[in-house]
């Protein structure tokens, strides 16, 4: 897979490096950077949540609700 | 609140009014691709906002990225791509830039800018999407048959796929606001194509427990010979809801989707569309979306550890069956007994039963539900 353009490299404290390669031992990660990009993708989405932006003005909002009633969902 | 639409934005790519208008009168003057039922679909649930955040069919960056990576090229979890083929005889009349007219049983369906026109390799499409390249898979059966090339680029909705259930669909931003009207804030999305039967009951009322509520979510309008139809499945829904399930518990509404029988790969895809409708969570089968042997029955479970930024917790409840020692549902996880006790449901044996005009056993289907299929004078699609 890492063949091509799809890596590029980030730095970390080598203690930190070698604090997470004492961590994954045994577990079904394979190598720290496997590693730093699960959590980070996992963080990444946490802080991504509160930036949700809801599409619809009232008026779409309020066509929504007439044709919910309508179909007797509401 | 319900779940963010994936890739935070939810697309909705529909003309209305007199911008629609003046679309359907410039088709006229744009090159027109007739689209096939399946092609149609696609379209229809990208400029629904159902494939979001893809805003049309993809250019081949993100096609290779999600065929390596299970992502978009921002990153963006995505495992199927979804994908616009044409034969070299139309590809040769098509340009990168151009404005497509998309048509679908006579009547343009949407607008396409073409930002990409390029090859494919199949191979390498059907070994990362289904793991195979068995022609008797029917995902690689199809792609065989597909054209030697893909258009990439946005879609804009100037008509819809009739299918005769408009009653029976909502779309995303619809579901979205139904569910925070009812004021759920965690909501277990169900994928199916079939008529309920006991075990489908236990899976969704195990997760009702512990969420708001419950959006079961049929695949409608591509049924095949044998299989129950829409209508059918609709109103078996209802009478089960009717009688089994709490006041607003559940909603029933559903999908026109095809089903690709990635098994995995096309797990993630069904619970990222779920995402899309507002669901918190989504149920994940046993070799879900699988197909024959091809897959093993958890694979569809372990997926789902390589996506952490998913934003849909996927619940993985087994399969149920009736045991006469514990005296109700259960499954392998809670009921100690032998196989001898168990009553294991069989789709087969009831589907027999039903077309007999029978009930089958009330372990297996609620007799309401099956009183309801069995008023139907042809349950089955012919
Ligand atoms: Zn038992």
């Amino acid at each position: 897979m890492g063949r091509d353009k799809g890596y590029t490299t980030v730095s970390i404290p080598t203690t930190l490096y070698n604090r997470i390669k004492e961590l994954i031992k045994d577990t079904g990660f394979t190598s720290v950077s496997q590693y730093v990009t699960y959590v980070l993708r996992e963080i990444v989405a946490e802080h991504e949540q509160s930036k949700t932006v809801e599409p619809f003005t009232e008026e779409d909002r309020r066509r929504i609700i007439e044709k919910l009633k309508k179909l007797g969902y509401l | 609140m319900v779940s963010r639409p994936h890739g935070g934005r939810l697309v909705k790519r529909v003309a209305t009014g007199r911008r629609r208008e003046r679309l359907v009168l410039e088709t006229t003057e744009m090159y027109s691709l007739d689209l096939t039922y399946e092609q149609a679909i696609d379209t229809e649930d990208l400029g629904r906002g159902v494939f979001s955040p893809l805003e049309g069919f993809v250019v081949e960056d993100d096609f290779l990225s999600i065929l390596n990576y299970m992502r978009l090229t921002n990153d963006v979890p995505w495992t199927i791509p979804i994908v616009l083929d044409v034969d070299r005889e139309r590809a040769r009349k098509i340009s990168m830039g151009d404005e497509i007219a998309l048509w679908y049983n006579n009547v343009p369906l949407a607008i396409m800018r073409v930002e990409d026109l390029y090859q494919w390799d199949k191979y390498k499409y059907v070994e990362s999407v289904f793991g195979t390249k068995s022609p008797e898979h029917p995902g690689v059966a199809k792609v065989r048959s597909m054209g030697e090339f893909l258009l990439g680029g946005p879609v804009e909705l100037v008509g819809e796929v009739e299918t005769g259930l408009e009653r029976y669909i909502l779309w995303p931003d619809e579901t979205r606001v139904l569910f925070s009207e009812l004021r759920w804030r965690t909501i277990v999305g169900f994928q199916t194509r079939n008529v309920p039967h006991m075990g489908h009951e236990y899976v969704q009322k195990s997760a009702l427990v512990f969420v708001d509520g419950l959006f079961i979510n049929p695949l409608i309008g591509w049924k095949k010979k044998g299989d129950y139809r829409d209508e059918v499945i609709f109103e078996a829904y209802k009478v089960l809801i009717e009688h089994y399930y709490p006041r607003k518990s559940a909603v029933l509404a559903g999908l026109k989707m095809n089903m690709r029988y990635a098994g995995p790969r096309e797990a993630v895809h069904h619970a990222i569309v779920r995402k899309n409708f507002g669901c918190t969570h989504f149920i994940v089968g046993r070799d879900h979306a699988g197909v024959g042997d091809f897959y093993s029955p958890y694979e569809a479970w372990e997926i789902f550890e390589e996506f952490p930024d998913l934003g849909i917790t996927p619940l993985f409840i087994r399969e149920a069956f009736y045991c006469r020692k514990c005296g109700g549902m259960v499954n392998e996880k809670i009921c100690p007994h032998e196989e001898e006790f168990r009553v294991r449901i069989s789709g087969t044996k009831i589907r027999e039963m039903l077309s007999r005009g029978e009930r089958p056993p009330s372990e297996m289907m609620r007799p309401e539900v099956a009183d309801r299929i069995i008023s139907f004078r042809k349950p089955f699609v012919e």
